[in-house]
């Protein structure tokens, strides 16, 4: 069984290019739920399965992150593992069928998590939308072949944030918290255009398409998404 | 900085997903440089997708699957990056570079360093090397106070002002300022008299000669 998998490791990355070359990022890749029993069945005739774990609150994914990043702490990885693997994996098999591709891009995105680890603290308060962010730009690199031009905060033509700068993590934290909840507050119909957006790469006119809805609309419904969050991140202040 | 034409939310949202060619790109993340507040919008959207990301149904994983993992790590792909990153210290330079990444990797240098190409009557270019070609993207120097007939376009066209500014009808757009033109846009816009307007073009490619820079080119280049 791990001679199986090890199989899969050679070429790591240039199999992923390739194979997703093929496969191409526009698959529809709408999901039904007796696929992924499917996929859970062919899975536990290969190995054992690693339980995904199904809590894990910001403040102790943050203090796991850092205590990677800090100590190189082994443990701590392995729980942060257990979290995000499975979700990591399962956001790459949103554009993929094959889930070679998607464990072999989580493998790519977890090790970068490790090695990345150390730069958490100084970002960002929030574990998850860290991990994802890495998982997005190792997706775009792994289904796009040009450049992912991206702005440069060392770049001293880039002008800083006046007023950011000065929030501390906990300020940050606490945002996290009312985004949560504000998420949680959200239209289904408006949760479906951000997820179509964020992990179907659709763009607006693609998702008008799909729903079979006026552009008109889904503009406005996004717009509309993201003017409640905004609202209820400033309700809190 | 005083920022008044930002990004619409299809930009930032394809910004934010990674759906963006990468010469809508390089615009949109040269605008992000110059805007905290485009930024700021942009943290909001991500950190709405990592919210989504951490609701969304975990898929099994082998238990062989983090042991690999570790030997991976064991083999020296090593925590490299124990120490947090330096927080942003600006450096105070003389003068700071005028372009701001990433685009002034793109262009090889700063405004300085730039090898123009004349296009005549005081214009000139640069065209902008991408490996994608679905859009072409180069730099403008359009001439101070000149006038641009008035156009629509065949396509998509983001120009984001560098240095100096224009005026399309009642609207100025100054350093930073981005404005986004579609098929529907009918406008003129006009170089400010004073200094030359220097301004980074992306079109649909190939490239659309309707596009007000090359309209005001086309006799000169007879084209
Ligand atoms: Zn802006």
């Amino acid at each position: 069984m791990i001679q199986e998998a090890e199989g899969i490791v050679t070429g790591a990355m240039e199999t992923i290019l390739a194979i997703s070359a093929t496969a191409g990022p526009d698959i529809p890749f709408v999901r039904p739920e007796h696929e992924s029993l499917v996929e859970l069945g062919r899975y536990k005739k290969r190995g054992r399965m690693i339980e995904p774990a199904g809590e894990l609150t910001n403040d102790e994914a943050c203090s796991l992150l850092e205590a990677v990043g800090r100590d190189g702490d082994i443990q701590s990885f392995e729980t942060l593992f257990r979290y995000y693997g499975p979700r990591v994996k399962a956001y790459m098999a949103r554009l993929t069928r094959d889930p070679n591709i998607a464990e072999e891009l989580m493998q790519e995105v977890m090790i970068t998590v490790w090695n990345k680890a150390g730069q958490f603290e100084a970002t960002r308060g929030n574990a998850g939308t860290w991990i994802f962010t890495i998982a997005r730009n190792l997706r775009i690199d792994a289904y796009r072949k040009n450049r992912r031009p991206d702005f440069d905060v060392n770049d001293p033509a880039f002008v800083p944030d006046d007023t950011k700068s000065a929030e501390n993590a906990l300020a940050d934290r606490q945002d996290a918290t009312r985004l949560k909840d504000a998420m949680k507050d959200l239209p289904q119909e408006q949760i479906q255009l951000l997820t179509l957006s964020f992990f179907d790469d659709c763009s607006h006119s693609k998702i008008a398409t799909k729903l079979n809805l006026p552009l008109g609309t889904v503009k406005s419904r996004i717009r509309l998404a993201f003017a409640r969050l905004r609202a209820a991140l400033e309700d809190g202040k | 900085m005083n920022i008044r034409h930002h990004l619409s939310d299809e930009l930032l949202v394809g910004f934010a997903s990674g759906t963006l060619e990468e010469g809508w790109r390089l615009a949109v993340a040269t605008h992000l440089a110059l805007c905290p507040n485009c930024r700021a919008r942009l943290t909001l959207m991500e950190d709405a997708a990592g919210e989504l990301f951490e609701s969304i149904s975990p898929v099994p994983i082998e238990v062989s699957s983090f042991d690999r993992l570790k030997q991976r790590i064991r083999n020296g792909e090593r925590n490299r990056s124990a120490s947090p990153r330096q927080p942003t210290e600006a450096v105070k330079m003389v003068s700071p570079p005028t372009i701001p990444e990433p685009l002034r990797t793109y262009l090889g240098g700063d405004l300085a360093d730039l090898k123009w190409k004349s296009l005549g009557r005081g214009a000139y270019h640069i065209p902008i090397k991408l490996a994608d070609r679905s859009t072409t993207a180069r730099l403008l120097r359009i001439p101070a106070g000149k006038p641009v007939p008035e156009h629509s376009h065949g396509g998509r066209e983001l120009t984001l002002v560098l240095r100096g500014s224009f005026h399309d009808g009642e609207l100025l757009f100054a350093r930073g300022d981005i404005e986004e033109a579609d098929a529907s846009v009918e406008h003129q816009p006009v170089a400010t008299p004073g200094q030359d307007c220097i301004c980074l073009a992306v079109t649909d490619a190939p490239l659309r000669f309707s596009s007000w820079f090359m309209r005001l080119l086309q006799p000169v280049l007879r084209i």
